[in-house]
């Protein structure tokens, strides 16, 4: 058993480990690629003002640029805090 | 513009440094030359000069691109033939200047130059990074090798260059169609794939999305070609050459397997009388 185990113990596969901290680094790249500059002054004006109103997270505003054919969509989502039970998800 | 459609111009560019353009670029050239094409292969690495080293030819650069951009020389004055090749000839980056004596219309000049002067293809062996000598190396491709290790870095500064490829070059702002895109994985070597240490050909190719043109193995042949200025395509007991060679053929349309790409077993003999 130990001799089988010692033969088994095979280096952790890096490769994967690679090829994940890539899958995701350049999808996100990807998405930031050719949005515009103005996207993060929005993004954080648009958090003051729904702060006026709701406690939200600074994370919970997601804002990106999606390109549908010929059409560019300003997508923008924000998650409110749990006690306001109604998802506010407009485009 | 004016660049005729029947000149070919093809970009060899990476994002990262020290990958295998350079190498890739003249191996490319000899290739296509071999086959009877007439080709050009330009250094847009202006102040650090390396093709004519790769190629062979440093101790005969008396002109060189900066010098036709500036109406210094002629074309014809600046190209140096390959001594082994009629139809091949070599532009060399200057060495003195630095990289803003590069303009979009001088590059433009001396491409137009070269297909008037009935060039099959140009290659564009683009200096690292992203600046201004990359930019114009890439922006009047029609097609571009992307060369990559498999590796995070240059994976990652690859995806960077598909990006720029897509926006930043004449076909994207004149919507002429894409710049054909083609991967070219280097330093590949399939036993370290196969003990889960390096991203496999599938991995890299997942993660780009664009097609393979051709995979070369890691291989000694490639200092050996580079110390004695032969590109390594002409070495042909080097596993790296007949790698180039397969791309250039995959790239002039032929449909080739995949060679070098699966793991040796590493019996004692072959241990012995390998390497």
């Amino acid at each position: 058993m130990g001799i089988l185990d010692f033969f088994k113990n095979k280096p952790k596969n890096t490769a994967n480990v690679a090829k994940e901290r890539l899958r995701i680094i350049v999808a996100q790249e990807r998405a930031q690629r050719g949005s515009p500059d103005y996207l993060p002054t929005l993004r954080r004006e648009i958090l003051e003002v729904i702060k006026k109103y709701v406690n939200v997270d600074p994370d919970a505003v997601l804002i990106s640029v999606e390109r549908d054919g010929d059409q560019e969509v300003l997508e923008l989502s924000v998650a409110l805090p749990e006690k306001a039970n109604a998802a506010l998800d407009n485009g | 513009m004016g660049v005729g459609t029947l000149t070919e111009i093809i970009v060899v560019t990476s994002g990262k440094g020290g990958v295998g353009k350079t190498t890739t670029s003249a191996s490319l050239a000899v290739g296509l030359a071999k086959r009877g094409k007439k080709v050009a292969v330009i250094d847009f690495d202006v102040g650090l000069r390396n093709l004519d080293l790769i190629m062979g030819c440093e101790r005969r650069v008396v002109y060189d691109f900066v010098n036709v951009i500036n109406d210094e020389c002629t074309l014809k004055q600046a190209l140096i033939k390959d001594k082994r090749y009629d139809t091949l000839f070599i532009l060399a980056a200057s060495q003195t200047r630095d990289k803003d004596a590069l303009t979009k219309e001088g590059v433009d000049k001396v491409l137009t130059g070269l297909a008037d002067d009935g060039f099959d293809f140009i290659i564009c062996d683009s200096p690292a990074g992203i600046e201004k000598g990359a930019a114009l190396a890439m922006y009047f491709a029609d097609r571009a090798v992307v060369v990559v290790n498999p590796e995070v870095s240059s994976v990652r500064d690859s995806d960077r260059i598909l990006g720029l490829l897509a926006s930043k070059t004449r076909r994207a702002e004149l919507g002429n169609g894409a710049v054909e895109q083609h991967l070219l994985l280097t330093r590949y070597n399939p036993n370290r794939v196969e003990s889960g240490d390096m991203m496999s050909i599938a991995d890299v190719q997942e993660i780009l999305g664009i097609e393979v043109v051709g995979v070369i193995p890691e291989s000694e042949g490639v200092l050996a070609a580079s110390n004695a200025g032969i590109p390594v395509i002409l070495d042909e007991g080097s596993n790296a050459g007949l790698a180039y060679e397969d791309s250039v053929a995959r790239l002039l349309g032929e449909s080739r397997p995949l060679r070098f790409i699966d793991a040796q077993k590493k019996s004692l003999l072959s241990r012995l009388f390998r390497s």
